[in-house]
Formats: structure tokens, C-alpha cells, sequence
């Protein structure tokens, strides 16, 4: 059996990066423990940030950040030609990101109180799948590298990734964390996918939604939930906006 | 002498975000020589506006992949400043435990995977895993350390979770801590072999006078302060950082330039090493003596040595602040936080160098308008202006298209730019 069509065999990898702050990337060195197994993996026959190789053909695409002018519609649309399966890593190629929250903004005006009188190329932000077909998402502002591991892990053995559908309410208790939505934080924890493992009510602040929504959120009972609580409408809209992952849900009651 | 030589590189492997280097020689003569920035601008000025104080260090650290608990501190640093905030003695204690964390992750990063590839003759360091997998778990093993201690004091090492205005959310257990501190210290045979491995590569030959800026040392060496200093005699607080930076725009470049007392300034290690080298711990101060890193240093590709000597100092250091966090029961991990109106400045010293950021916010604690001038934006031009001396100077020897690019690319390398971050 072939995952998403491909030989699952030590898969021949490629990393690209778009506008983005480049982390999610950073991730795929990180968590050093297992990093060498993770190489054995893959092959990495092209990866700009950490090498100087560009080995010719890849099977896929992994792809860091989101799309926000003329050259990078340019550059994502060659490597879907190139690539059989694209990925899209983190929240800024999933939803666009933190870099999103620039559409809110004129953009000439933006652009002239950067630059002055000398505006600098630009579109507003798009997600990858908002100019290319994408066949995979793995959100996260960054990604959780132990899930990409997962993913991975899948691949190699020919079995079909399925992401959480439950919210992140879920790894909260499976922690034993104390509920911080409870305890007056504000937290997107009931309504985001989880699969981050819930770092930041481990910590003690509320979810900020950075992984886009959970499966069937019962988004209005939260919103009701919140406002009972007493935090307002608009901060509730600001953090629901703030890593583009809700997109289309809005925040007034009916 | 050669008369013609030829160097384009697109888009620059090995660093963090887009940059390209042209240089073009004719019958002998440097014809132009460019290092150009050219990262797509994402606008955070603009973005921080209307943002409420509990979003802002959030948003601040997605600037920087690499160095996101910088810009978080800095956020936090010019938001507590804006709303008159006392940090308690802990809280100020796990940050700077979570800085020094930050600083050997991301310099181990440029040293093993980034720089040394060239001095190896490598493209990569993956190569390594094969030929010499002694070097990649020394670096492994550092690294993963290195991002333990940040998941420890910050929770996690790329977007820190547990820093929030008025201090921080966790106090990080004392067995934790001391398991850590005893790793740190069985690290300095690690950092040992590392310095073994820096002496053996070949650092080009070169030097350019340089203006080098930084946090002032005045009680130690500074990586979260309020004044500022240059190697050119230049001394204020960072609140003036704008007559510091002096930012400009440049036609071929998204991210700004920076000028001080010349054409251009440099920022980062060699900078903070220029500055502040007696304030170093003894045993770092006695490595750079060891690796002929002697102040002021105008060599830039020393940079990478100084990044080195200040892995040992930061080691040493967070040993120590280790020691005092786990002395005496933790006070108040947070000051209770009271909005203001007013505008604040916070200025840290990020693994690459000064940060600065810059927050007017009103009566509610929403941002009104933002500024950020970041290390690399202040390294640019000075990269750029390095290049043509380098260029000459080699030229003059005689040198291959190849051999040049090879050297030019280094040199861009060794100041471990961070491109999206200086674009931001």
C-alpha cells in the first residue's frame, strides 16, 4: 500500500520557505534526541537553510510560510509542478499566519509608513493552498515536531496519518492540567485542534488557536462559555484572528 | 592578478531568509560588489497597531524563528517600561536563564550546521552523520541541551510560553534545575572539543575597520540593559536608540540600513565581545586569548570564534544563576500589571546582537504605534560594505570565481544574519 501515492521508502524530501519567520523549518533540526533516526528516514536532497546541496528531484515538497508577492506565486506554483506530494508546514502556509493580520491594513499606506517613499513589492497574504493544491497541512505556530515525527513514522510504514479531531481540551486532562479557561484565562483550548500537546496551558496561559479549528467546534456554546465569563467579545476576536486559523467564523452573536 | 571575476548567488544557502550577493570585477578593478536583502516584508510594525499587551510579546516573538525569546524579552522589556512595571527578582532571574538558553542554541546552530560546512569543505553538515559523527553528537548533544535549559526557563524553545508581562508564568522545578545545571557543567568537556575543532579551520585573513555597537557592561556582560556604547566612543541610554540606528531606506534591499559615527555599523558577539570582553567569565575570557581573539577585532569572520568564547560564558552563567534560583525560596513570579498609556523601549541583546523595540501604547494597553530595529537590520550595510573591501583584497592575491564566492558567502556567514527578522 502507497500513503498520499508515494514509495514510502526513505522518500526523497525538499524544504521551502515563504514569508514566515522560518521556525517550523527550525523544527525539523531540533528535538535532538532522535534527530539522527529522523535523518534515516529521509533523504533530504534540498534544504536552503541548513545546506548548500541542491540535489536534483524530490518527492516532496515540504513547505515553511505563506505567499506575499508576485515571485513566491512564482516560485510555489514550480515546485507543485515538481513536487508529488506538497506539505504544508505550519500555520503560516496553512492559514497564512501572524502574517495575515497585515490584510487588515491598507496596504499602500503600510507599505509608505515602512518605507517612506520607497514602497517595496507586496500582495496581501495568502495560504498555500490559496494559490497551489496542497495535499497535506501540519499546523502549528511552530509545529510540534514530535507530530511531524508521527507523520513520518506513518509514511515509513505505509499506514494513513489521521490528525487529532478532538480539541486540545483533551491533552489538557490527559496532563492533568489544571483548567486555565476555568481559572479565568482566556483559552481557545475547546474549539482548536489539538496535537501541539497543549504547551500553553501546560504553562499556565490560555490556547491561542494557533492550530486552526477542532473537528465540528461547538463554536457558539464557547463563545457563550467566554463572554460568561467575562472576557469581551473583541479580545475573544483578537486572539481568534491572531494566527489566521478561524477564518470565516465570527465573533458577534447572533 | 586576475582581471575578471564574476559571483552570483541567489538566494544565499545556509542562513536564515533570502539574500543575494553580486559582485562583478573588470580587468582588475572591483566593478560592484552587493549584498542584497530580499525577503519579502511582512509589515509587523504596521500589525502590532490596536494589539492588546497580552498579545503583543506573542506576536513579537513569530518576528524570529531563531531567536524568538529575544524579541519576546525586548516586547516584554518595552511593555513593562510603557506601564512603569517592577519585575520581580525571580521572574528577571528564569528570563535570563531562557536568554542564555537561547543564545547557545541558536549560536550552536550557526557554528555546527551553518559555518562549519566551509571550513570542512562540505555542503552541508549532514555529510557529518558518515565521516565524523564524533562532531554531530558533540553538536547534538549541545543543542539539545541548550533547547532543555529554554524549554525549562521558557517553556519551549521557538515562541516562549511561559513569559508574560509583569514577569513569567512558571518557576521551573528545582530537581529540573539541578539536573540541568549538572549537565551544563559535563557540557564544558563538549565545549572543550568544540574549541579544538574551531582552531583547526582556516579564518580568512581580513580585517575592515569597523564601528561595533552593543549594551553597555557595567556590572557584568550585558544581554538585557539600558545603555548603550561604541567602539567609535559613542555612549547613551538605549532610549535613543533611533539616533543610534539612524535607519534608512535602501532601492535593492527590503530590509533598512543603519549608519552611527560611519558609513555603517556591525552588532552580535564580536560587537558585545569588542565592548564588554573584561565583563566576560575568566574561562571564556582565557579560550579567547587561546584563539588569538584579542578586542577591538575587526576581523569579521572572528565572529564565529567570539559566538564560541560566548557559549562558555553563557554555560558559566546560567550555572550560576542556577545556583541562585535554587538558593532561596522563589518570590513573586509576576508584578500585578496595570495598563498605562505611554511609550516604552526595551532593548536586549538577541544571539546576533542589539534588538530594540519601540511601544506607544494608550489607556487600555493597546499598541498605538510600533518600532523595531533589529540586529541584522543593523548588520546589513555593513555586510555589504565588507564585501567590497573583501572582494579587493582577495582579488589583488588572485582568486578563482569560485574561491570568491566561496569566500564571499563565508563572509556573509559569519555574521549569521537572520534576514526574515531584520526584514520583519
Amino acid at each position: 500500500m502507497k500513503y498520499l501515492g508515494i514509495d514510502a521508502r526513505r522518500p526523497k524530501i525538499a524544504v521551502f520557505d515563504f514569508t514566515g519567520c522560518q521556525g517550523c523549518e527550525l523544527q525539523l533540526a531540533n528535538k535532538e534526541e532522535t534527530l539522527e533516526a529522523f535523518l534515516n528516514c529521509v533523504d533530504v536532497t534540498c534544504f536552503r537553510e541548513i545546506s548548500s546541496a541542491s540535489g536534483e528531484g524530490f518527492t516532496i515538497a515540504i513547505v515553511d510560510g505563506a505567499i506575499s508577492r508576485e515571485d513566491e506565486v512564482r516560485r510555489i506554483r514550480r515546485i507543485r509542478d515538481q513536487a508529488q506530494v506538497l506539505v504544508a508546514l505550519g500555520s503560516c502556509a496553512c492559514f497564512g499566519g501572524v502574517n495575515r493580520l497585515k490584510n487588515s491594513f491598507d496596504l499602500d499606506r503600510a507599505n509608505r509608513e515602512v518605507y517612506g517613499d520607497q514602497p517595496k513589492p507586496t500582495l496581501p497574504v495568502r495560504a498555500i493552498n490559496e494559490v497551489v493544491a496542497v495535499d497535506m497541512e501540519i499546523p502549528g505556530c511552530p509545529v510540534s515536531k514530535a507530530e511531524v515525527e508521527r507523520i513520518v513514522q506513518h509514511l515509513v510504514w505505509e499506514l494513513p496519518y489521521r490528525f487529532p479531531a478532538y480539541p486540545v481540551c483533551l491533552e489538557c486532562k490527559q496532563h492533568g492540567t489544571v483548567c486555565v479557561f476555568e481559572m479565568g484565562e482566556l483559552c481557545l483550548g475547546p474549539i482548536t485542534r489539538a496535537g501541539c500537546d497543549a504547551p500553553c496551558p501546560d504553562a499556565g496561559q490560555g490556547c491561542w488557536g494557533c492550530r486552526g479549528p477542532a473537528q465540528d467546534p461547538n463554536f457558539e456554546e464557547f463563545l457563550a462559555a467566554a463572554v460568561g465569563k467575562g472576557h469581551r467579545e473583541e479580545a475573544i476576536a483578537e486572539r481568534l484572528k491572531l494566527f489566521g486559523g478561524f477564518r470565516g467564523i465570527s465573533c458577534v452573536r447572533r | 592578478m586576475c582581471s575578471q571575476v564574476n559571483v552570483k548567488v541567489r538566494h544565499l544557502t545556509r542562513i536564515e531568509g533570502h539574500g543575494d550577493l553580486l559582485v562583478r570585477v573588470k580587468d582588475g578593478r572591483l566593478e560592484e560588489a552587493r549584498w542584497d536583502v530580499v525577503e519579502t516584508p511582512r509589515f509587523f510594525e504596521v500589525m502590532f497597531k490596536g494589539k492588546d499587551f497580552r498579545s503583543v510579546p506573542l506576536l513579537a516573538a513569530r518576528i524570529c524563528g531563531i531567536c524568538s525569546i529575544s524579541h519576546c524579552l525586548t516586547a516584554l522589556g518595552a511593555t513593562e517600561n510603557a506601564f512603569r512595571l517592577e519585575i520581580p527578582k525571580t521572574a528577571t532571574k528564569v528570563r535570563l536563564l531562557a536568554k542564555h538558553g537561547e543564545t547557545l542554541q541558536s549560536h550552536l546552530l550557526h557554528l555546527f550546521f551553518l559555518a562549519m560546512p566551509d571550513f570542512l569543505g562540505l555542503p552541508s553538515a549532514l555529510p557529518l552523520l558518515e565521516t565524523r559523527p564524533e562532531a554531530i553528537k558533540i553538536a547534538v548533544r549541545l543543542k539539545g541541551l541548550a533547547n532543555r535549559l529554554c524549554n525549562a526557563a521558557a517553556g519551549r524553545t521557538t515562541h516562549p510560553v511561559s513569559l508574560r508581562v509583569g514577569g513569567v508564568t512558571v518557576m521551573p522545578r528545582s530537581d529540573e534545575l539541578l539536573n540541568l545545571r549538572g549537565e551544563l557543567e559535563n557540557s564544558l568537556d563538549d565545549l572543550s572539543a568544540t574549541v579544538d575543532l574551531v582552531k583547526s579551520f582556516e579564518l580568512p585573513e581580513f580585517a575592515r575597520e569597523t564601528e561595533f555597537v552593543s549594551l553597555k557592561g557595567e556590572d557584568g556582560y550585558s544581554f538585557i540593559g539600558d545603555r548603550l556604547v561604541s567602539t567609535d566612543g559613542v555612549e547613551c541610554d538605549a532610549a535613543q536608540y533611533i539616533e543610534v540606528a539612524n535607519e534608512y531606506v535602501d532601492a535593492n534591499n527590503t530590509s533598512k540600513w543603519t549608519r552611527l559615527s560611519r558609513g555603517s555599523y556591525a552588532v552580535g558577539a564580536l560587537a558585545r565581545f569588542n565592548n564588554n570582553h573584561e565583563f566576560l567569565h575568566p574561562e571564556a575570557r582565557r579560550v579567547a586569548r587561546e584563539m588569538n581573539l584579542d578586542p577591538v577585532c575587526h576581523n569579521p569572520f572572528m565572529c564565529n570564534v567570539a559566538q564560541l568564547v560566548e557559549c562558555i560564558h553563557c554555560t558559566h552563567e546560567a550555572m550560576h544563576l542556577i545556583d541562585e534560583l535554587t538558593a532561596t525560596p522563589p518570590d513573586e513570579l509576576a508584578a500585578p500589571v496595570e495598563t498605562k498609556a505611554g511609550r516604552g523601549i526595551g532593548a536586549v541583546e538577541a544571539p546576533r546582537g542589539i534588538l530594540f523595540h519601540d511601544y506607544e501604547y494608550n489607556n487600555e494597553g493597546r499598541i498605538v504605534r510600533a518600532n523595531c530595529v533589529v540586529p541584522t537590520t543593523q548588520n546589513n550595510a555593513n555586510i555589504h560594505r565588507d564585501l567590497s573591501s573583501l572582494v579587493t583584497h582577495f582579488v589583488k592575491q588572485g582568486i578563482s570565481d569560485e574561491a570568491l564566492e566561496l569566500k564571499c558567502s563565508m563572509l556573509v556567514r559569519s555574521y549569521d544574519p537572520c534576514l526574515s527578522c531584520s526584514v520583519h
